[in-house]
């Protein structure tokens, strides 16, 4: 080191060269911080997403664009609420953009799932915003999937055609600012720099038709492997009551907007199951087949969101009579794969589904409506919208893993963690 | 042959030259500047798109922007937005179908002392009424050109403080500038350091500090920097210095160049006040006549300094002054990460000091009358007098010239504010004010003001103010940090929430959250102030609030309105 100097991260003192980026001396320091949009080798850096906030003199800042300086106090993770922070900055992208993982090329390979990972992301604190975005299929070979765009500007600084021209650019300000595409730029480029493009954008925004990732699903980054199982995610879990002697918990299950995976994922407790049954009783659910409630609840499990008045009758009704709500998957916790239909008006939607579709005959095509048939809602809501949830299991569906967990925490009142590996959006 | 190629802090000037024959630009426009900067297309969009006042539409033979700032809304908007719309047969954010006039809204003008108002093809109209739009609309088909018709906004300079008035006294040019001759470079960052002057932009900086910086800085090349992008709604003043004496603004540019060793200045003037433009180039171009600009202006060391006006193109974060420079550069105007200050590497990635027209003007005035004659007003750490724009539910809006210091109360009632209720002061990124503080003093020890003052009487809804603010920041957001670009959209979605009844105590607190959330991490100054009105708005206005939330603790959720989802189903099945 020329200009060595002391700067404290975590309470602990460390020499690093003077004007390091800090991002890098703190990573050199051995101490994990995650960030979305920082790369060594741009410079400067995009300094856009934010998630590499730290604290440095009791201020926030981005660590990817200050400097190190001597006798710096930096906090990584001995201030709690900062995790909290680098949170709020994924939940924010997932609450702005439309991610929906289970249906996207690049799941499993996406930094931003494997962020939301590693920060235990089970649910975004903000509701989702829903914002009609382009697909763009106008360029020659790539197609720019706006709604996973995380404006992270990797590929604003990166992709050049041969003559040294940026292929894309920032446009437009404020909510509406997106990365935009230079068709004729795009055309120069060789499949080669297309591809490149499409493996450096950190999401499954820029995509090249005809060509997929290397790695079958379940098979990528951040499903097996590269993170290491012994990471974990601490959960905290609401507390249930106590029981008295010889009672059994009482759990009821329900599937509105959703496909039933969530329950068939909960078989997937395979032997798990069995003993199960010994410990709990269930009460209204399709695995019982009992229709209605009979007594008070503990838990209630709730998978699919709410497309319509009566999931969300359902779903009062659940809150009503369970002491703990889990919305068990990704359609519960916001809407997933239904609520692609969200950003389209609930007219269009009708109509091209009853009225213009191919087997609609035109004389009789009516919108299907009758007192005794639930009214469609304008959008499918997440059940936290419409009443209270205490806890969120993610996945699409969820892992049988993750749901044991939960299982065991509720009978056993056993603290535990989630591996990553058992964190899934897809 | 090689293509004739321009230098990129060209682009804005570029745009504009093709934008005023047509009113917009198509994609041959976009083309051939693309061919002129030597960059591809998309980039040249990427900068159009970012300012508002860029078509890439036809806009209409006349463009019409209304201004929808909150005083504006409060004062008439709705109906003088109908009339243009009935008189014009533009909806709002369209042409006519004849594309003679196009119509479009637009954020704080710098006229809240005279809403509603407007800008026709960048001259100002003001005090709007559904007939004067009847009026003005008719004269335009006539074949009027909007020059001939636009209004002189009045300066309406409210108060001066007698014997202690320091900005607004009468001004002779050329006294400040005469100085330099008695004072050595060092010498003048003395004064402005002795006088105590601060950024009065907003910021408080202090500014000798940040002329000493500049001139440390070695380089061959330096400039100075005139922020006249004065776009926190509700302030006005910058535009009643520029109207009224830019040259003392000029002056007090010449003085900073000669401190920090520049010889390169310009002015970044808003397009808003583009309708100024021709004024200040007027008054740049008598001073050369004098000698008080070019190469031999008198001073004690040999100086030699120029100025240029810049024009804006519409983008509130503009002011912040990295995003200036970005700006200046022909790009977009998004705020630098903070590795330099503007004094390291600012424009060209030399030297360059910005600061605001009222700090300018000021340093012009302690030149000209001694630091120890503005040590001498205000408190201690805020010496001297502050501009203050005065809008909204008083009868005497305008400019008020205030020493540092003044009680909260006097001021309202200097502006015979009959019943205020809340006072948003320095603008939607300042602080909310209860009549409780009506003994604060307006200065740094106790509240400052960078400008704005907005006072707002009991028959206003608070939420229909925030929400005014909060629509704002969403759009002036420059985008590229996730906090302030998604956080503002998610925080505007809650406040419409709250307008429509559907809050519970939960959203109050979750507001605060998740403001601290976009404050701490955002990258420039418009996030970190962003939710600042709201959040202050909540912890002083509780008994408003406890009236508009669910305070019973249900578990189902309040904020979800069954007859609302299912309106467009029965719509639709009608």
């Amino acid at each position: 080191m020329q200009n060595p100097i002391t700067i404290t991260i975590d309470g602990k003192e460390v020499q690093v060269e003077d004007g390091t980026l800090l991002i890098s001396a703190i990573r050199e320091a051995v101490v994990d911080l995650p960030s979305l949009c920082y790369y060594k080798h741009i410079d400067p850096p995009l300094g856009t997403c934010r998630v590499c906030t730290v604290e440095v003199n009791g201020r926030h800042v981005a660590s990817c664009t200050t400097l190190a300086r001597n006798g710096m106090n930096v906090v990584v993770h001995d201030d709690p609420t900062l995790h909290d922070t680098r949170k709020a900055m994924v939940e924010m992208l997932f609450a702005e953009g439309n991610h929906f993982c289970p249906a996207c090329e690049k799941s499993g390979d996406c930094d931003l799932q494997g962020m939301g990972y590693q920060l235990g992301v089970n649910v975004s604190r903000f509701p989702h915003l829903f914002v009609d975005r382009l697909i763009d299929y106008n360029p020659k070979r790539m197609v720019i999937e706006h709604n996973r765009c995380i404006r992270c500007r990797r590929c604003v600084d990166e992709v050049m055609s041969s003559d040294g021209k940026r292929v894309f650019s920032f446009a437009n300000r404020g909510n509406d600012t997106e990365v935009a595409i230079d068709y004729e730029q795009e055309a120069t480029l060789t499949e080669t720099q297309a591809i490149h493009a499409m493996h450096i954008c950190p999401t499954g925004a820029i995509l090249v038709r005809g060509k997929s990732l290397a790695r079958p699903f379940g098979d990528r980054k951040y499903d097996i492997g590269e993170l290491a199982d012994s990471q974990t995610v601490p959960i905290v879990f609401p507390e249930v009551r106590a029981l008295k002697n010889g009672e059994k918990k009482v759990i009821a299950t329900v599937s509105l907007a959703g496909c039933f995976g969530c329950h068939m994922s909960m078989l997937d407790l395979d032997l798990g199951i069995l003993d199960l049954v010994e410990l709990v009783e269930f009460n209204k659910s399709p695995l019982t087949d009992i229709k209605h409630f009979t007594k008070k609840v503990d838990v209630g499990i709730i998978e699919g969101g709410c497309c319509n008045s009566e999931n969300v009758a359902v779903l009062r009704e659940f809150r009503r009579k369970c002491d703990i709500l889990v919305s068990i998957g990704e359609c519960a916790i916001w809407g997933g794969l239904p609520a692609m239909r969200n950003t389209v008006p609930l007219k269009e939607c009708l109509e091209e589904a009853y009225l213009h579709s191919f087997t609609s005959e035109n004389e009789a095509a009516i919108i299907p409506n009758h007192e005794d048939i639930p009214k469609i809602l304008d959008k499918v809501y997440a059940c936290n919208e419409v009443v209270d949830i205490d806890y969120f299991i993610p996945g699409c569906p969820p892992s049988a893993n993750h749901i044991w967990k939960v299982v065991k925490n509720i009978l056993f009142d056993k603290e535990y963690s989630v591996l990553l590996s058992e964190f899934k959006y897809d | 042959m090689q293509p004739i190629q321009l230098a990129r802090p060209q682009l804005l000037n570029a745009i504009w030259a093709m934008h005023d024959v047509k009113g917009f630009l198509d994609n041959n426009d976009i083309a051939q500047l693309a061919i002129l900067f030597n960059t591809s297309a998309v980039e040249i969009d990427g900068v159009v798109s970012f300012y508002h006042f860029f078509h890439r539409q036809p806009s209409g033979k006349h463009t019409i922007y209304l201004n929808n700032s909150i005083v504006s809304e409060l004062n008439g908007f709705e109906e003088v937005r109908q009339a243009f719309e009935k008189e014009t047969g533009a909806a709002l954010g369209k042409t006519d179908p004849t594309g003679t006039f196009g119509f479009y809204e637009t954020s704080c003008i710098g006229l809240s002392d005279q809403e509603p108002a407007a800008l026709i093809d960048f001259f100002p109209v003001t005090e709007l009424t559904p007939q004067k739009v009847k009026t003005i609309v008719a004269k335009l088909r006539s074949g009027a050109p909007a020059a001939t018709l636009c209004d002189e906004p009045k300066n309406n300079i409210r108060y001066t403080p007698g014997e202690r008035t320091f900005i607004l006294k009468e001004y002779t040019p050329g006294t400040a500038l005469a100085r330099l001759k008695d004072f050595e470079p060092m010498e003048v960052i003395q004064q402005v350091k002795d006088a105590g002057l601060m950024g009065m932009g907003g910021a408080f900086f202090p500014t000798g500090i940040k002329w000493e910086g500049c001139r440390r800085n070695v380089s061959n090349r330096k400039f100075v920097v005139c922020n006249a992008d004065e776009g926190e709604p509700g302030t006005f003043k910058d535009r009643v210095l520029l109207n009224t004496m830019p040259g003392l603004v000029i002056e007090g540019m010449a003085l900073g160049a000669y401190a920090v060793g520049a010889s390169e200045g310009i002015i970044y003037l808003r397009a808003e006040y583009r309708w100024l433009k021709e004024k200040i180039e007027q008054t740049l171009e008598d001073f050369r006549e004098k000698s008080w600009l070019g190469d031999h202006i008198p001073a004690k060391l040999p100086f030699s300094f120029d100025i240029r006006v810049q024009l804006g193109a519409g983008a509130y974060v503009c002011g912040e002054e990295t995003a200036l420079l970005n700006s200046l550069e022909g790009k977009r105007g998004e705020p630098r990460t903070r590795r330099y200050f503007p004094v390291e590497r600012g424009y060209l990635n030399k030297p360059t000091l910005v600061n605001n027209v009222e700090t300018f003007a000021t340093a012009a005035r302690i030149l000209e009358a001694g630091a120890e004659k503005m040590r001498k007003l205000g408190t201690k750490d805020t010496p001297g007098n502050k501009l203050i724009s005065i809008s909204g539910d008083c009868a005497k809006p305008g400019i008020y010239e205030i020493e540092w210091g003044m009680r909260l109360g006097d001021l309202l009632a200097l502006c015979e504010a009959n019943d205020p209720n809340y006072v948003q002061v320095s603008g939607p990124s300042g602080v909310a004010v209860s009549m409780k503080e009506r003994n604060r003093r307006i200065c740094k020890e106790d509240l400052l003001c960078g400008g704005s003052f907005m006072v707002f009487d009991k028959s206003r809804d608070l939420l229909k103010i925030l929400l005014n603010f909060s629509n704002f920041f969403k759009h002036e957001s420059c985008g590229i940090c996730t906090p302030c670009r998604a956080g503002n959209f998610i925080l505007n979605r809650k406040l419409e929430k709250l307008q429509m009844g559907l809050g519970s105590l939960r959203d109050l607190v979750e507001i605060e959250d998740w403001g601290a959330t976009i404050k701490q991490n955002s990258r420039c100054g418009l996030g970190q102030m962003s939710p600042n009105s709201v959040v202050d708005a909540i912890h002083k206005f509780p008994e408003y609030f406890d009236q508009r939330v669910d305070k019973s603790g249900s578990r189902l959720n309040r904020g979800f309105d069954m007859d609302a989802a299912v309106r467009e189903y029965e719509e639709a099945v009608k």
